[in-house]
Formats: C-alpha cells, structure tokens, sequence
C-alpha cells in the first residue's frame, strides 16, 4: 500500500473523534465516512481504510456506535453505523478535551514565536 | 453488552465486517470506472488501495474474539489438520514419544513412592531407626552392617532418655496358628511395647497392645493385620477378644490394624508382643531393631549424643551373668548412628533407582532428539510455505507459535499415549523388578506421576519443537533466497543442525551402551563366583519350626527332624537331604560370636566374631558344599552331643594356616563350654549374594550342649531342610514334601518353599534388575541413534541428487561419491563417539557401587563398545549411500 507521505498518522483517538464527529451530521456507511472526512478536511486529511473498519468494530464494542442493514448510494446493500447516545457523550467529552490540549498547544507555540 | 449474547451475534458482526468491506471496494471501483477506467482494472486499483483484504478483515474481526484463545484454538485446528493429513509422519512421532514418556513416568513412579513419598506414618520425620555402629566389634562387619539391639538396651533406653517420645524394638518371625483349618504357619513381627506409639497408627477394631501385654511367659494378647483378618475370619467385627492358638498357647486378640500397615518393612499376620523379663534380661543378646519417635525439635546428632550416654548407664546397670565384665562392651566402640527411618527403609536401592531413572531420561532426550530431527525435516519441507505466509503478512512470531504449538500438541498426545504405555509399565517393571524393593506395595501412579508426565511432555515438545522454530521461523533474508533454494544443494549451515542432533545421539547411546555392557560384564562374573554350593535347579528349601509348646524335649525335636528327613528322602527322586539353620542367600538372621582357641591367649584383645550355623549330617554333602579336608558330623555324634565342629576353609586358614592344620583341633564359645573338636573343613560360602564375601563361619551340630549350661542340650528349632532331586521346584514334589512331613507330625506346617535357585537369582534381582533396565534402554538408544545416522544421510542423499547428478556428469567415480556419504558420518559417529567416551568415563563413577569384579573403567567395554557403535554406523550409512551411484545423471538433471 503506498503511503502518502503528507497524510501522516495522527495522535491517538483523533480517528475516533472524526468518526463521531461524522456520524453526528448523520449516519453513514464506510466508505462515505472516508469520502465525508477527505471532502470535510479538504483532502488534508485521508483515513486508512487499514485502521477505519478495526476502528469502527472497537467502537461498536464500545457500544459508542450502532449498526443496521442499508443500502449504499450505489444501491448495494451496506452496513450503516450511528451514533448511540453514549456515542454523544463520549464525543462531546472528547471535543472538550481536545479543545483544551489545542488551546494550551496554541498558547505554547505563540509563546515560541515571540 | 453480555458476553455470551456477544458471542452468539458474532457471526452477524462477521458479515456486516464483509458487507461492508466488500461494499467499500465496490463503491471505489465504480467511481475510478466513472473516472474512465475499465471494470477489470477499477477492481484491481481498488483492492490495493485499500490494501491486504484478508487482514483487515482479520484485525477487525479480532475485535469481537478472545483473541489470543480463539487464535490458538485457529492454529490448533490447522495443527491437527496437518497431523491427519501426514498420519506416518504423526504416529511416528506419537509412538516415540509415548514410550518415551511412559518408560519415564513408570520409573519415576518408582522413585517418587519408593524415595521420595513419605512414609505412611503420622509425621513420618520423627521417626528414626536406632541404628548402632561396633566398629570395634572384630569379625563382625563380614556378615552385619550393624549391631542390633538386646532387650536390656531397650529397657535402659526407653526409661532414661530424654531425646525420644516413644522408644520400641521389633523382629520378625514366625508362628503357627493351629485349631482354626489346616496347621498354619504365619509371618509375625515380634514387638516390644513402644513400637505402636512409635508408628501411631491407630487400631483399624480394637486396640493397641501395651505394655502389660509384654509378659515374660509369652502369654500377652496379640494383634492381626487387616489382611489375615479378613482371610482367615472373614473380617469378622467379634474377632476383638476372642482367643486363637497360637504357637499351641491360648492368646486374645486384642485389635486388628489397618489395611496396608507395616511395621517398618515388615508385613505380618500376626503382631505378637516381644516376651521379655526385665530381672532375667542380660547385656548381650543384640537380635533386635530399634525404632524412635523424636521429641518435636530434637535433632539426630542429639539424638545420637543421648544414646551414647545411656550406652554407659546399660553396662552400669546390666551383666553377663556372674564372673563377666560388663564394661567388656567398651572395647566394641558401640557407636549410635541414628538414621531417619526412611533412610533406613529404602537402604541402598536409591543407587539403582537413580541410574535407571538417569539412564530412561537419556533415552527421552535420544527420543526428542530423532523427533526433532523429524520435525527439522518436516520443517525443510514447508520452508516454502512458511515464507510464502511471511511474505503474505504473517509474523515470525506467529509462525514460531503455530511451530511450538505443533511440536507441544505432539508432545501432549505423547504424553497422553504415555500414561497408558506407563501403567503397563509399571506392571512390567513390578514383575521384573528386585522383590527386595522397599515399599514394594506402594508403588502407584499418583498425582505426582501424572504432573511429572504433563511436564515432560510439554518441556520435550518445547525441547524439539525450539529447534526447528529457531531454524526456520523465516527472516525476511530467506524469503528473497527462496527461489534459489528450490535448486540447490542442502547448504552446509542447515544440514548442521542434524549433524549435531546426530552427534549428541551417538554419544547418549554410547553412554547407555558401556553402562549395558559392564552389567552384563557385571553379571557374568557374579555367575562365575562358586556360591559354595552346587546346581542350585535341583536343589529344593523349605523352611519349618517346631515350636517349643509343641515338642519340649530337645532330643526329641532332633528326633522329629530326623524322621521327616527319612519320610522326605525315601520321595521317589530324592538323592539326598539334610537340615541346617541358614542356607545362603535366605535372608535369615544370622547368629554370632566369638571363638576362642585352644592354646591361644586373648589377654588384652578381643576373639573376633563368627558367623554360626547348625547343621545336620549329611546337610552339607545335600547343599554341594565341598569338604575340604576331614569329614562331616555322624547322626551318632549329634545324639550323643560330642563337642565337635566343622570351619570354613577361609577360618582355617586363618586361624591354622591350613585346611588339613585344623582337623583335630579345638575352639569353645565360652570357657565354661567344652572344647570342641575340629573334624571338617568346608568350602567357604558367600552366604549374603555371590557379590559379598564369604564370612568366617563356625558349623556347630543342631543338638548342643547349652553354651551356657552344658548339660542342658539344645536343639536348633526353626532349620530349612535341602531337599537335592531332580524334581525340585515341581509341585507334585512339593505336595509330597507336604505330606512327608505330616506323616511325622500332622501339626507341623511348612514355609518358605522355594528352590535354591530362586534363592540364587533374587541375591543377583538387583543386578539383573538394573541390567536389563540398562539393556533395554541402551538397545533403544542405539536403534534410535543408528536410524539418527540412517536418516540423516538418506536425507542428505535424497536432497542432493542434482548435485550428485552433476558431479557424475563430471566424471566423478561412484564408489567416490559413496565414500563422501560414508565418510560424513564417520566424521559424526567419530566426534560423538569422542563425546561419550569421556562422558562415559564420569557416568560410570557413580554406578561403581554397582559393579562387581570389573572396574568402571574396563578397557575391553571402553574399546569394544565403540568400534560395534561405529561399524553400525558405517552400515546404516552405506546403505543409503549406496543408492547414490544408482542415480543417473541424465535423470537427476532432468529432475528440477
């Protein structure tokens, strides 16, 4: 698999966070979440599909996601995952967090500017 | 979400995995097709962006799963799968191992109850055999390791000690049990009080004997053991105060003990309390063994400080008799060398046991070792596989684990397969084994037995399994040499593994070998050694007392026993007959003392002591002990109990300088016994096993004056009568013997039937014992190491027919090519053989205690013992080899 070099791994979690975050708009199967975050981050960012489909079965174990039969855009027939309301709340904490450590990370690299 | 609701939909988590996965790369497909590409090549572009289906599909299904159990239980399916599918391959390996293993678990089933179990008494570790040391005791060492105790030791010790709980003295005997069926001669074990609160092992019915018990008439109750209980009475609960006969003395049953109690060795019928008289006891009398109970922290060497101390207040206290010096024991050095009562029990079989178990482990490791070189085969042959699932994604370790899980699954199965070989085993092992072994009835397969197995079966899978693992769990390096390996020759470095597995199985058989051959060595020349007796086949025993209560007078007893050797020697077949005390090898306690010789002063030093031995006429012409100069006692002589004797030619020698010197002259035990005249000299007999010398020993006629009290004769009551007939041993013999004797007293019962030659063969059982244990497994060692070398050049023969092809293209010469084969494994037998000579030379250190008559380093074994291991070497190569110079070139090449 080539791997491209711009699109490096980011910090632990930040995959479940994008994967809730999307699922929130409205409920997906996989490869539009793929397409969704490429298209959402302007091609910035790209999922692996290697980590995508382990992510997704750990957060159903979670319990933060569910799934049901659907049918895909193309009309074949999917697998579309939403978000349980646990999902929320694991979400909306995440983002908290994640907004603090972003906040301090500005405030250092500010710091270092000056 | 519960764990098992979890488990159940998992088949559904599996297909929406796929629906999903497959719908991703469908989806992919049809954009790039939008984008303008064909079907055929949008599919391909999509699958490998999205990358190794397969694993993905794994990695998120691993989600779901226990992952590392449901794995294993993956490799353990394919395992077994692989197995079924090269069946010659597993039953092979099984087998091997499943008589590996079991011939280890049966003999460490052996040791663990013989050696290292505890013994079945209540905290076994107090427990101590009173054991005492008379280095100063001359003569006494030739026929005893010990000196017993006397009955006026036991009282001094058990009432002024401070080191013991409880203090007894024990023997064993016989006694006859009339008035129940037939006359019945039992086993008892004599005991003092003291012996049961030693033990303390509660009464299964009934209660203990006790010191009251103890009468100096011998008219104290008696106890039974479980298994005469059960047999003569039908474990019949009222047994407990009625009243046998015993001996013909009327005597209650005090109680019954349970099933499988012994005292110390001892098996009985019968307990019976020891008759002692504490005003009559004397000093001397040292016929018993001692037992003690340790006060709680008391240790030996106290123990053994204590005893010394009361060895002094016993000769303050007891005598001789009037005109003897009790502190004539002082000379003896009586030295107490407490034992724990383990030691005791199992004696020097540890030895044996240890070098069969030593001996059967290295035939394991000979057995893991041919396994390994199976599985390095094996392994050679799935290198390509194993490199193509490498290259495919799977990880060294993964592979090394599915390799270990292999050889651990065979190992298990072994394992398995072994407890099963193991009992049987044991069975044989009990039938071939010494029936001297201690805790004979003890010996069981038991939780240990099963847990040492497990282990071994896991630590020997591990074993052969790491070596292939560390070989061939593939590198990458190996992935990319893969397509040239397909054609070459075996590289030196892989066929090295082999050669080395190949080496140490040459030196291991090497080892087991020397060991087989010096006890077969060993054997021989304990067969050569003259026992002092002739053709022991046709030489019958059986062993009969005439209990005092039953027959009074002495001369009367002798009288007794003469006619049953008339009734027996008219038996149609019967060539001669007679009676002694002890014959060889039976294990009789022996009696001892001093002699003093006429004309000799003993002022200052001590007459050494004797072995002695009471015989009738014609018992030694019986026994085929040759008399070397004089004549034997004459029936007349025994009536009238003229003071005769008849020495052994080693204490004629001694004592005259000659045999024909000692005729004529003459010894007593005592002053105030007669002189008694020398009349024959006998051979000398190697009374205790051919493997011990022979003691000096002293025939004394069976009816004798009293040393004591001259007047009063004694006759010797309990003899074994020699029966010399070519029928000896055969069962209508015996039931005439039977009879022969009933028709001289129908109250007489008989034991200890058996011939000589039975007799012979036990005082060897050990030796034959560790013999054939070391022949079978040196057999197997060298079959294992021989088909080592055997396959190991048949296999380098098979993978290097292409280069032997091109060699003979070349012109090379095929008894050349031969020779190369051959010679690789000379060079392997040579540096094994190197190998186990040296570890031959320290192994066989330790088992000298088993030799007789050869040295441990004897050079005829040293030397021929290894030109035998190579000169099969040398076949097992020829053969394949051999199959070299019929490749033909054009074949071989065509072959790739």
């Amino acid at each position: 698999m080539a791997k491209n070099p711009e699109h490096r791994d980011l910090f632990p979690g930040a995959l479940e966070i994008m994967i809730l975050q999307s699922l929130r708009l409205r409920p997906m199967h996989g490869y539009a979440l793929v397409k969704h975050i490429k298209l959402v981050s302007e091609d910035l960012l790209q999922v692996e599909e290697g980590s995508l489909y382990p992510a997704l079965q750990r957060m159903l174990k979670q319990g933060l996601l569910d799934t049901e039969a659907g049918i895909s855009a193309k009309g074949r027939p999917t697998r579309i995952y939403r978000l349980t309301t646990a999902g929320i709340r694991h979400l909306e904490r995440e983002v908290v967090s994640f907004e603090r450590m972003f906040a301090g990370f500005s405030l250092v690299l500010a710091a270092a500017k000056v | 979400m519960p764990r098992f609701s979890r488990f159940f939909s998992r088949d559904r988590r599996y297909d929406d995995i796929s629906v999903s996965i497959q719908e991703h790369i469908d989806e992919r497909a049809d954009e790039l097709m939008e984008e303008g590409m064909s079907r055929d090549e949008a599919e391909r572009t999509a699958r490998r962006a999205f990358g190794n289906v397969a694993l993905l599909r794994e990695r998120s299904r691993e989600v779901w799963q226990w992952q590392r159990i449901e794995s294993l239980l993956m490799d353990l399916k394919y395992v077994f799968r692989r197995l079924v599918r090269s069946p010659g391959f597993a039953i092979t390996v099984v087998l091997t191992l499943a008589i590996g293993i079991g011939a280890n678990t049966a003999v460490f089933s052996v040791l663990n109850s013989v050696l290292l179990r505890p013994l079945p008494y209540p905290e076994p570790e107090q427990l101590v055999s009173l054991h005492l040391d008379a280095p100063g005791a001359p003569g006494l060492s030739e026929f005893r390791s010990e000196l017993r105790l006397s009955a006026s030791m036991y009282f001094t010790f058990a009432a002024h000690n401070q080191s013991f709980q409880s203090i007894g003295l024990y023997g064993p005997g016989t006694a006859s049990i009339t008035g129940l069926a037939q006359p019945e001669q039992v086993s008892t074990v004599q005991i003092s009080s003291g012996v049961l609160e030693t033990l303390n092992v509660p009464a299964f019915t009934g209660q203990w004997l006790t010191g009251a018990d103890q009468d100096a008439h011998g008219l104290g109750r008696v106890m039974l053991s479980y298994g005469y209980w059960q047999r003569r009475f039908g474990g019949d609960p009222s047994i407990v105060g009625r009243t046998i006969s015993v001996n013909s003395q009327p005597r209650v049953v005090a109680g019954v003990m349970p099933r499988g109690f012994k005292v110390v060795t001892y098996d009985f019928d019968l307990l019976v309390p020891l008759a002692l008289d504490p005003v009559k006891e004397q000093l001397a009398g040292f016929a018993y063994r001692g037992i003690a109970r340790l006060r709680p922290g008391v240790p030996i060497p106290q123990a053994n400080a204590d005893a010394a101390r009361l060895l002094n207040v016993w000769m303050d206290s007891w005598t001789n008799g009037p005109g003897t010096d009790p502190h004539f024991y002082l000379a003896w050095k009586i030295t107490p060398a407490l034992q724990p009562l383990k030691e005791a029990v199992v004696g020097s079989i540890h030895t044996v046991l240890w070098v069969v178990m030593g001996t059967i482990g290295v035939v394991m490791l000979i057995a893991c070792t041919n396994v390994a070189n199976l599985l390095l085969v094996r392994a050679d042959a799935r290198q390509q596989e194993l490199a193509v699932r490498s290259a495919l994604g799977a990880d060294r370790l993964r592979i090394a684990r599915e390799l270990l899980l292999e050889s651990v699954t065979l190992g298990l199965l072994g394992g398995a397969a072994g407890v099963a070989v193991a009992y049987a085993g044991l069975h044989l092992l009990l039938a071939v084994g010494p029936t001297d072994l201690p805790r004979l009835n003890e010996i069981s397969l038991d939780g240990w037995s099963i847990a040492f197995t497990l282990i071994l079966s896991l630590l020997s899978g591990l074993f052969f399994g790491a070596i292939p693992v560390l070989r061939y769990a593939p590198s990458r390096e190996r992935v990319a040499l893969l397509g040239a390996m397909r054609t070459a020759s075996v590289s030196r470095e892989r066929q090295r593994g082999r050669n080395l597995l190949v080496m140490a199985q040459m030196a291991m058989a090497l080892v087991l070998l020397i060991g087989a051959v010096l006890m077969i060595r060993t054997f021989l020349a304990m067969r050569n050694v003259d026992p002092g007796f002739s053709d022991p086949r046709s030489l019958q025993v059986m062993r009969l007392s005439i209990p005092e209560t039953l027959v009074h007078d002495s001369t009367t007893t002798v009288h007794l026993q003469n006619s049953i050797l008339d009734n027996l020697a008219a038996i149609p077949g019967v060539a001669s007959v007679g009676f002694a005390a002890s014959v060889p090898m039976s294990g009789a306690e022996p009696s001892w003392d001093q002699i003093l010789i006429e004309g000799k002063s003993y002022e200052g030093a001590d007459a050494p002591m004797r072995l002695y031995n009471y015989v009738s006429p014609g018992y030694f012409h019986t026994a085929g002990t040759r008399l070397i100069a004089g004549r034997d006692f004459t029936w007349a002589e025994m009536y009238s109990a003229r003071p005769i004797g008849i020495v052994s030619e080693s204490l004629a020698i001694e004592l005259w300088g000659s045999p024909r010197a000692a005729i004529g002259k003459r010894f007593q035990e005592f002053p105030r016994m007669p002189w008694h005249e020398v009349v024959g000299v006998v051979q000398d007999v190697r009374e205790n096993g051919v493997d011990q010398i022979s003691p000096a020993t002293v025939y004394w006629p069976s009816l004798m004056g009293d040393p004591s009290v001259p007047e009063k004769l004694e006759a010797w009551r309990t003899v074994y009568f020699a029966i010399r007939s070519n029928r000896a041993g055969d069962q209508t013999f015996i039931n005439e013997m039977q009879r022969a004797v009933w028709s001289a007293n129908s109250n007489l019962p008989v034991t200890a039937i058996s011939t000589m030659q039975d007799l012979y063969s036990e005082s060897m059982a050990r030796t034959s014992f560790t013999l054939v244990m070391l022949a079978i497994a040196g057999v197997m060692a060298f079959a294992l190491g021989i088909l080592g070398i055997y396959s190991v050049i048949s296999y380098a023969v098979s993978q290097r027919t292409r280069e032997i092809g091109i060699r003979m293209a070349l012109g090379a010469d095929k008894g050349g090519l031969v020779w190369m084969f051959v010679r690789s494994s000379l060079v392997l037998t040579g540096a094994g053989t190197a190998i186990g000579l040296i570890a031959a030379a320290a192994v066989m250190q330790l088992m000298r205690s088993l030799l007789f008559g050869i040295s441990p380093l004897d050079p005829v074994t040293f030397t021929a013992v290894p030109v035998v291991l190579t000169a099969a070497a040398c076949l097992a190569s020829y053969l394949p080899a051999r199959r070299t110079a019929a490749v033909n070139p054009v074949e071989a090449l065509r072959a790739e």
